[in-house]
């Protein structure tokens, strides 16, 4: 999905509005980022990298042999649709999760529900995050994991995930759809266009003093140029 | 959308305008940065070649990886040290303040913005940490963001967000006695599910919110992530304005004070206030809660018997057999007797100064477990000199637990303070997620701070209530 041209962690503002591939089945309630991207593996400068670590300790035992873990078993190699269950992402805010995931492969995360910083974050970087409700999605699991080959197609635009002879009427969330299919999620780009206004409001706030706020041209000059 | 809400009325405040994703662009009043969620941010803006936009509104510490021993430079963990010099160029080649070490201001960047006072009634403050929801105890609209939204906000002083129901929770009543603030957030968690808060931001209210100190309304608001609310607060009332004028912002200046205030006052929610869900709880009927699994759902007070996954919603039935497994405790049991290997007191839910002082007022003149390694982390530099200027600190030692330096520590394992194989920790922290604090076979059990002394001392999982307070320190 990103381009080549921009480099790690810089999100092109590219039209997401559909991802094809094939499926990977991450069962469970309650899958805290802490699962997906353990807290040693963020004392790093770069998110480059982090993509073997993805549900490290889900994947390996002490003494770093091989569990059972999806993300281990060959049949889903190459896999880019993951497909949760509910409240996946929740607890810490770190974006290392979805990093890590994106770098693992993964292009879009169907599921039953998620928790908002986590689908944020997914957003920044152009990974749609679809749900469907509970029967949908053990019914997509039950089949990718049957058919680790076959291919899944979201339609963003469209709210639908289609597998086999199935479409499953999905959501996604409204502000999310419109920034992925209109290519408008560089919320960089979109709100440093609007430097002026910024330092207006923050001059109407009575507790920012007026030294707080930058003088017109060096703001100008810092947030609108790309 | 709650209207007449404090919610309501600080998003007004601050939004700048609509988006053409739907989204409202929102003003950020305090940007509160750390090491672990900003370089990637900082590097991201290097290379659209922009600087930060409004440096004084930005305040910067180190906490989640800063060793809580020997803190002389460069630190023994060479990529923490490497995540330290990073953090000290960005912020000093961008003209933002840093609570550094060096300063004496350090500590867990939660406890550190309200004891400067950087935290304010009807502000919206952001950090890379989800526990940013915290500053909401004072009325302010806070919470945590990912890394690219790091990267907007210092660029461009804003957030892009869409706004979010409100749920008022009013906790009536009186709470018991050894019943606190941290009891109260883990029943509503549990009540209310950790998933219950998506697409809400809490308001705490009643009876039993109001007669929290700031403290205490900073462990609540603090954990309102842990029910799936991004944000919670609690209006402001004379509790806040005196911890306010106790701080740097206003110590000195009475004038900017009482300049501030009619804002503050202003943003409370109205009395006729909408909103979007009402929830209420009987705060007496709270006892010390703790968890039984690997979720801060999974609470049961102290008393009450472990439930069987049978016995609850088919949705939670898994994840709650999973989470008896690896904590091995069986359905129909209490929790009180669990074995203990680590008691751990700190975290930026429960390391300020009143935490620190209730606990050890159920340590004095008692020793710790021989079974035991105990440690208190106090949330900052400034807590601890005024821990040590109290002398909690030789309660502390005295009773056998390890004093350290101020930082996010065994909270989550960032540094050399971890779990290690399947030790099980009595924690005041807010997490028991697998692995959480450093060690994948790790069992921890959240409770109040007064819970963890008591189960230091003890040996075991302990209705403190059964303690008797030792005289107040």
């Amino acid at each position: 999905m990103s381009s080549p041209e921009f480099s790690a962690g810089e999100a092109p503002a590219e039209k997401v509005t559909e991802v094809t591939g094939t499926g990977i089945p991450v069962r469970g309630n309650d899958i805290d980022t802490d699962q997906i991207i353990p807290a040693r593996f963020m004392k790093v400068v770069t998110f480059d990298g982090l993509g073997q670590f993805s549900f490290f300790d889900q994947r390996f035992d002490d003494e770093d042999n091989e569990k059972d873990h999806p993300f281990n078993e060959e049949k889903y190699r190459g896999a880019n649709v993951l497909v949760v269950n509910a409240n996946f992402g929740c607890g810490s805010s770190r974006e290392h999760a979805p990093q890590a995931l994106m770098r693992w492969g993964i292009d879009a995360v169907v599921g039953e529900s998620f928790a908002e910083i986590f689908a944020g974050n997914c957003l920044a970087l152009g990974i749609p995050t679809i749900t469907a409700d509970q029967a949908s999605i053990e019914g997509l699991q039950d089949y990718v994991e049957a058919n680790p080959a076959a291919e899944i197609d979201i339609d963003v635009a469209a709210e639908t995930v289609t597998y086999d002879d199935t479409t499953i009427d999905a959501t996604v969330h409204d502000a999310q759809r419109k920034a992925l299919v209109e290519g408008v999620w560089d919320t960089t780009a979109l709100m440093g266009a609007n430097a002026g206004a910024v330092k207006a409001t923050a001059r109407s706030l009575p507790y920012v003093p007026d030294e707080h706020v930058p003088a017109d041209d060096a703001a100008e000059g810092a947030a609108g140029d790309d | 959308m709650g209207e007449g809400t404090l919610y309501d009325k600080v998003w007004d405040r601050h939004k700048v305008t609509e988006l053409p994703t739907g989204q409202d662009q929102l003003f950020v009043g305090l940007h509160l940065v750390h090491e672990v969620t900003s370089p990637q941010a900082f590097g991201m803006l290097k290379e659209r070649g922009r600087e930060v936009a409004f440096p004084k509104r930005t305040h910067a510490t180190v906490d989640h990886i800063v060793p809580t021993g020997n803190r002389d430079r460069p630190y023994a963990d060479e990529a923490a040290e490497d995540m330290m010099a990073e953090l000290e160029e960005n912020v000093r080649g961008s003209g933002i303040e840093f609570s550094d070490p060096d300063s004496g201001n350090q500590g867990i960047v939660h406890v550190i913005g309200p004891e400067q006072g950087l935290t304010q009634p009807g502000m919206t403050i952001v950090c890379g940490d989800s526990h940013t929801s915290t500053h909401g105890a004072f009325g302010a609209l806070a919470f945590g963001i990912g890394t690219s939204q790091i990267r907007d906000v210092l660029a461009t002083g804003c957030v892009a967000m869409e706004k979010q129901k409100v749920r008022k929770i009013e906790v009536t009543g009186e709470l018991g006695e050894g019943v606190t603030a941290k009891d109260v957030i883990l029943t509503i968690i549990r009540k209310l599910g950790t998933d219950g808060g998506v697409g809400y931001v809490y308001e705490y209210a009643g009876e039993a919110i109001e007669n929290l100190g700031m403290e205490g309304r900073m462990s609540i608001c603090n954990m309102s992530i842990e029910g799936g609310a991004r944000a919670g607060y609690v209006n402001p009332d004379e509790t806040t304005y005196e911890w306010l004028k106790e701080t740097d912002a206003f110590a000195d200046d009475p004038e900017k004070f009482e300049e501030l205030k009619p804002y503050w006052e202003s943003i409370a929610s109205d009395d006729d206030a909408e909103y979007d869900d009402v929830v209420t709880i009987d705060g007496s009927e709270i006892e010390p809660v703790v968890t039984w699994g690997t979720t801060p759902g999974q609470g049961i007070g102290i008393t009450e018997a472990i439930p069987h996954p049978d016995d609850l919603p088919a949705d939670k039935a898994d994840t709650a057999r999973r989470a008896q497994e690896h904590m091995r405790v069986e359905p129909g049991d209490t929790m009180e007797g669990y074995e203990i290997d680590v008691a751990f007191l700190g975290s930026c839910t429960n390391a300020r100064l009143k935490d620190l002082r209730e606990a050890a007022a159920f340590v004095k003149g008692r020793e710790v477990d021989d079974d035991v390694r105990a440690m208190v982390v106090p949330g900052s530099q400034r807590v601890q000199r005024a821990a040590e200027a109290e002398g909690l600190d030789e309660v502390f030692t005295d009773a056998g637990f390890d004093w350290r330096d101020p930082g996010c520590s065994m909270c989550l394992g960032m540094n050399d303070d971890q779990l290690q194989g399947d030790e099980a920790s009595a924690s005041s922290s807010n997490r028991n997620f697998v692995g959480r604090q450093g060690s994948k076979d790790g069992r921890t059990v959240l409770m109040s701070p007064i819970m963890v002394a008591a189960a230091a001392v003890t040996g075991e999982v302990t209705d403190v209530r059964e303690l008797e307070e030792v005289a107040t320190v």
